[in-house]
């Protein structure tokens, strides 16, 4: 499956796409893929501080619940409200409309700290 | 194509016709209302359903042979343990000496009762190399939280309050890390080696003075034996931390090895699987708790006590002033525990080690006929049970471990637990147990065989399944998208408490 170029991606399939000060974060489509069909996701609340690599919410599927890693420090300015009624924009969207956070960047040299789109697809296929 | 099928009925609020249980069975007086005072009555009466005794009788059986049980058919539900549930356990449990007694009854009438909890605390003790043991938690996930609060009290009355971290691998049960939080203290995962097993060095790295405690289920969720475990709990004793044993998987190793004497401070019993109490459908269980000699302070009231005279009685509240308290109303789930002293003693030593012998023999077995159509992600001698996965044939074919598993069920048998333990692709978890004859494991691994070749051959039909089930194939996901908690009757029927 086709990974984006333009993002970034963690080793824990979280994908971030930097524009300025504000970074974009979801999961990847092969996240969503693995997961299956997702029915709840849990966020924080705006103003909520967050470190890179740490959980910032929760995904559950009908198989399984996984913890949400922040891929870059900094404070959360929006989480997806509509992902409350509608989980399934996370299978169907996911580098679209199943976006988690907007988060406002602590720390810009963290990037680095990320995969680039060719590093995070040979992960994938390595799995 | 809709989900039910024709073996399914209507609830009985449905078939519930005005005035037909009139006079069919006996009614209070006429003036039995008239009797209560007014504020305790309803308003309006509530909306039973109203049928005639057959109907109900039929209703209810003709439902209960939709069941699939232990007793109906092969149940390889990995990590539950499904065996054979002896009938001589039931007659045990049903005597009335056990089962009517009052559970307020004073020790002195209760003497039958105290004698046989306290054997079977000496029996667990010996299978696990335990000092001692709580009968009282209610099943294995409440063991847990018991031991790991006994674990927190040892450490506080050392005046170690610093010690908040639980270290756990990254194949262990989920109620691992729920105990740490509830206990409130942090769950710490560690992943597993390449191999499966428990990864030593990376536990080492972890170990520290935040450490209280680490939980290791030994064999593992993949029916492994953690081969370094020696190494393992020296290295955590050395950190100050002490070692919680899940005893989930004991039906693997009973008179093989011994967690007490390899090191473990604590551990559960999950008697309801290893020592057979009928347990599909979230219960009865116990899950007694055995600890070594520096727990035993802390271990919940009331214990049961031997007098010098040879009479037992319960422990008196307040008595031990280091005991981390009651976990559960009076002395636990006795039927339950009954059943476990009745399995013990008629299997005695010998045949425990014998129980787990064939479990583990019929386990390897599953795996070896297996071998050429799944994958084996860890292909080494298992205990009891063994991971199994068809990612190979979902790349191959897009049949997924759950249509393989709801093809299963047109085969006769119940599915193997499916997507545990999290860190295998399109797994399969089959314990088989020691109560299948080699007939029915080679039945189970010529349906699993044949599913595998279907899934090549006509994929549509594997997609479809069950077909032969009471119901289709469910809506999960919209089931837990938008959960419908209260039950309507369709047409025409009586609903019980209106909006």
């Amino acid at each position: 499956m086709p990974v984006p170029a333009e993002l970034r991606y963690t080793k824990d399939h979280e994908w971030v796409r930097v524009d300025g000060e504000e970074a974009t974060v979801g999961i990847t489509e092969y996240a969503a893929g693995q997961l299956g069909d997702v029915v709840f996701v849990e966020l924080p609340e705006a103003g909520q501080t967050l470190e890179q690599f740490g959980t910032f919410g929760v995904v559950e599927s009908v198989k399984a619940v996984s913890d949400l890693f922040a891929p870059l420090s900094g404070e959360v300015v929006e989480a997806n409200a509509e992902l409350a009624g509608r989980p399934e924009l996370v299978n169907e969207e996911p580098y679209g409309a199943g976006w988690m956070l907007r988060l406002l960047i602590a720390d810009a040299t963290q990037v680095g700290e990320l995969l680039d789109a060719a590093a995070y697809e040979q992960l994938t296929t390595e799995a | 194509m809709g989900v039910v099928g024709e073996r399914l009925q209507p609830s009985l609020f449905e078939r519930s016709r005005p005035g037909r249980g009139d006079g069919k069975i006996p009614h209070p007086p006429q003036d039995a209302l008239d009797r209560l005072p007014g504020p305790a009555r309803r308003r309006e009466p509530p909306a039973l359903p109203e049928l005639n005794e057959p109907e109900v009788v039929r209703h209810y059986v003709n439902l209960s042979q939709l069941n699939y049980a232990v007793d109906t058919g092969f149940y390889p539900l990995g990590s539950c343990t499904m065996k054979f549930n002896p009938k001589l356990n039931e007659w045990a449990a049903r005597l009335a000496g056990f089962a009517a007694l009052h559970p307020l009854a004073p020790d002195a009438v209760a003497q039958g009762t105290l004698r046989l909890l306290w054997e079977l605390e000496g029996a667990l003790a010996e299978i696990g190399g335990m000092r001692a043991v709580t009968l009282q938690p209610a099943a294995g996930a409440q063991g847990e939280l018991t031991g790991i609060l006994m674990i927190r009290a040892y450490h506080h009355a050392g005046g170690d309050t610093d010690r908040t971290d639980v270290l756990v691998p990254d194949s262990s049960h989920g109620t691992n890390p729920a105990t740490a939080t509830m206990a409130g203290l942090r769950t710490v995962t560690v992943p597993s080696a390449p191999d499966g097993g428990v990864d030593v060095d990376a536990f080492r790295a972890a170990l520290g003075p935040r450490t209280a405690a680490v939980m290791i289920t030994n064999p593992s969720t993949l029916g492994l034996f953690e081969e370094r475990i020696g190494e393992l709990l020296d290295a955590v004793h050395a950190a100050g931390a002490l070692a919680y044993m899940d005893g989930a998987n004991l039906n693997a190793i009973l008179g093989r090895f011994k967690p007490g004497e390899a090191g473990f401070d604590v551990m559960h019993f999950n008697v309801h699987k290893t020592f057979s109490t009928p347990h599909g459908g979230g219960g009865p269980g116990a899950g007694p708790v055995g600890v070594g000699e520096r727990l035993v302070p802390y271990l919940p009231e009331p214990r049961v006590l031997r007098e010098a005279d040879g009479s037992f009685r319960l422990e008196r509240a307040g008595e031990r002033a280091t005991s981390i308290g009651r976990l559960r109303s009076f002395v636990g789930n006795t039927g339950v525990l009954v059943r476990a002293y009745a399995y013990i003693r008629a299997h005695g030593g010998t045949g425990l080690r014998e129980v787990s012998d064939d479990a583990v023999l019929a386990a390897n077995y599953l795996k070896h006929r297996l071998r050429d159509a799944y994958d084996l992600p860890y292909d080494r001698a298992c205990k009891h049970e063994f991971v199994a996965s068809a990612a190979s044939i979902r790349r191959r074919t897009g049949i997924r471990t759950l249509d393989i598993a709801k093809r299963l069920i047109d085969h006769g048998f119940h599915p193997p637990t499916i997507y545990f333990p999290l860190i295998v692709e399109e797994g399969m978890l089959i314990e088989p147990t020691e109560t299948e004859s080699v007939e029915t494991l080679d039945a189970f691994a010529d349906a699993l065989i044949a599913i595998a070749a279907e899934a090549q051959s006509e994929p549509q039909r594997v997609r479809d399944a069950p077909r032969h089930a009471p119901v289709r194939r469910l809506d999960e996901t919209t089931a837990a998208r938008q959960p419908n908690l209260r039950w309507r009757p369709s047409a025409g029927g009586v609903m019980p408490c209106p909006d």
